[in-house]
């Protein structure tokens, strides 16, 4: 940037200190597949084009951080090149892998395979036609944010970007295309198990979508991995002796308050005094007649417990 | 209550003695436990959480005024504006509000509501004199000329002290609204929750306090 030198050490000095814990987390998740099975499901796709173009965002971002290099990369196509590199390589991708993944656990059906990988396909490739060109634009001192451009030389590197986003848009397409054939195949994509990707943490040992009280009875730890430890050690799923869940209430506390919330926000914003100062008091005075509801927790009946989880035994038994 | 004692980490251990055994499986490990189970401190873990978090306000403003606050802009110093001898009064209203919570909770602890009510209704009279004291100190600044549009200084002074201020004056509300519910519900398990979670929150501001009289007070009339 422009700034003083003090400033530019400081944003310098900080930008490169962010990698490090960064690379321990790629490290991390190498390590993590390292000598493990892996499937190349959907959710797996996913993670590995959000581990791969999130290093390479990465990279790009320690050059940036270079006092001299961002002195002239600023505001520059490369800039926007980068940080399209992080977002969609570290937090697109990644959302996605976990939408795949935990869907199912949400919803109680897989999403469909096929359409999946399309749009993981169209996406990846999309990305590094759409945002590597920027790259190499943005080094030949193209700066962000221009409607037009005179040098016909620049052409070609915007076509391949355009190709790209059309990939992108297929990649959207495919995934909205998923969501609704999905829909339609429930049935056949249903989870009867709870456990669709043999699972290694808790939310797997429970039922698609997991009831109310989520489990029957409190899991106690031994591993970092408990389901997978209890699937290898004899875990017998309970099926009687149930006691009464105890279970916090419902409540509208938390959405008055934000609705308060956004009315003072937008109040403050547009300095409508008078509105601002009734919505907070109005803030005030839910969070004070809140306290006062002393009654917040409710028992769910052992009937209700055994009734729930005979549902799931059926369930269970009928699929095997 | 017996698990009131127990932390938000033991779970665990927690449970050795009394969990299921797998059925049919003789040796094989302890996978859930079969009776309920209630860590009850969350709440005043989850509130050192919150009051680390303010913390961390306190020292983004402690860190602004630092930077600030001998930037004057040919206005006027620390050492021209600061009252200490009123400023000492206010400290030792606050220290002693402190003590007099200390004093209402040795009283819950006791079970005897009518002396906890009265300790809490000294501690936020104190409270409110500190509060009172240091808006005539604003009032007296302000009308000085000495407001925070005057100088970085006074900016950073303003928005340090006023964040305690209002720290102290929600903190007043939240003891109203408590001595309230004691008297109504009694000292239940959640009032005694409720009072220790205002007690952290309450020396916090002193702690906070004896902070900013270093640091914006003792130190500002510093040549």
């Amino acid at each position: 940037m422009g700034s003083g030198a003090s400033v530019n050490a400081f944003f310098g000095i900080t930008t490169m200190i962010i990698s490090i814990p960064t690379g321990a987390k790629i490290f991390n998740w190498l390590f993590t597949m390292y000598r493990g099975r892996i499937r190349f499901e959907v959710p797996m796709l996913w993670t590995i084009g959000f581990m791969i173009t999130f290093v390479i965002g990465g990279m790009t971002g320690v050059l940036l951080a270079v006092p001299p290099a961002d002195f002239a990369l600023h505001n520059s196509l490369f800039l926007v090149a980068h940080f399209h590199n992080v977002i969609i390589g570290g937090v697109l991708f990644g959302m996605m892998a976990g939408i795949t993944y935990w869907f199912p656990k949400a919803f109680g059906y897989k999403l469909d395979p096929f359409w999946g990988k399309c749009s993981f396909w169209f996406w990846l490739t999309g990305f590094w036609f759409a945002f590597m060109p920027l790259y190499v634009l943005g080094l030949m001192g193209v700066t962000r944010r221009l409607s037009h451009f005179d040098d016909p030389s620049l052409r070609i590197w915007f076509l391949i970007a355009a190709f790209g986003a059309v990939l992108i848009f297929l990649g959207i397409i495919s995934f909205l295309i998923q969501l609704f054939v999905s829909f339609r195949k429930r049935e056949s994509l249903r989870d009867t198990t709870g456990d669709p990707w043999d699972g290694r943490t808790l939310e797997w040992s429970t039922s698609s979508p997991p009831p109310a009280y989520n489990f029957a009875f409190t899991p106690v730890v031994h591993d970092n991995d408990t389901w997978a430890d209890m699937k290898k050690n004899g875990y017998v799923r309970p099926q009687g002796g149930f006691i009464p869940i105890h279970m916090p209430k419902n409540t509208g506390a938390g959405f008055v308050l934000a609705a308060l919330s956004a009315v003072m926000g937008f109040a403050l914003i547009w300095h409508m005094w008078l509105l601002a100062c009734a919505a907070f008091a109005a803030l005030l005075i839910s969070v004070i007649v809140h306290t006062f509801n002393y009654k917040r927790d409710f028992h769910i009946p052992a009937e209700e417990v055994l009734r729930v989880e005979g549902i799931r035994t059926r369930m269970l038994v009928s699929h095997v | 209550m017996s698990e009131a004692t127990m932390s938000p980490f033991d779970n665990a251990t927690a449970g050795v003695g009394v969990t299921a055994v797998a059925t049919g499986a003789g040796a094989a490990p302890r996978f859930y436990l079969t009776r309920e189970h209630h860590p009850e401190n969350g709440t005043l873990f989850g509130f050192w959480l919150y009051l680390m978090s303010d913390c961390l306000v306190f020292a983004c403003l402690f860190a602004a005024y630092a930077v600030l606050g001998r930037s004057y802009a040919g206005g006027p110093t620390g050492g021209e504006l600061f009252d200490l001898p009123l400023v000492a009064v206010n400290t030792s209203l606050l220290l002693l509000s402190s003590i007099t919570y200390g004093f209402a909770m040795l009283e819950m602890q006791r079970g005897r509501l009518r002396a906890t009510l009265l300790w809490l209704g000294v501690t936020g009279l104190l409270g409110a004199g500190f509060i009172g004291i240091e808006l005539t100190e604003f009032a007296h600044l302000i009308h000085e000329g000495a407001g925070p549009h005057r100088s970085a200084f006074l900016s950073s002074f303003f928005t340090l002290v006023g964040t305690h201020g209002l720290h102290v004056t929600f903190g007043i509300v939240w003891l109203i609204t408590l001595m309230t519910q004691s008297a109504k519900h009694g000292l239940i398990p959640e009032n005694r929750r409720r009072l220790m979670c205002l007690s952290m929150f309450w020396h916090f501001l002193d702690v906070v306090w004896i902070g900013v009289f270093t640091v914006v007070y003792l130190m500002g009339v510093l040549p």
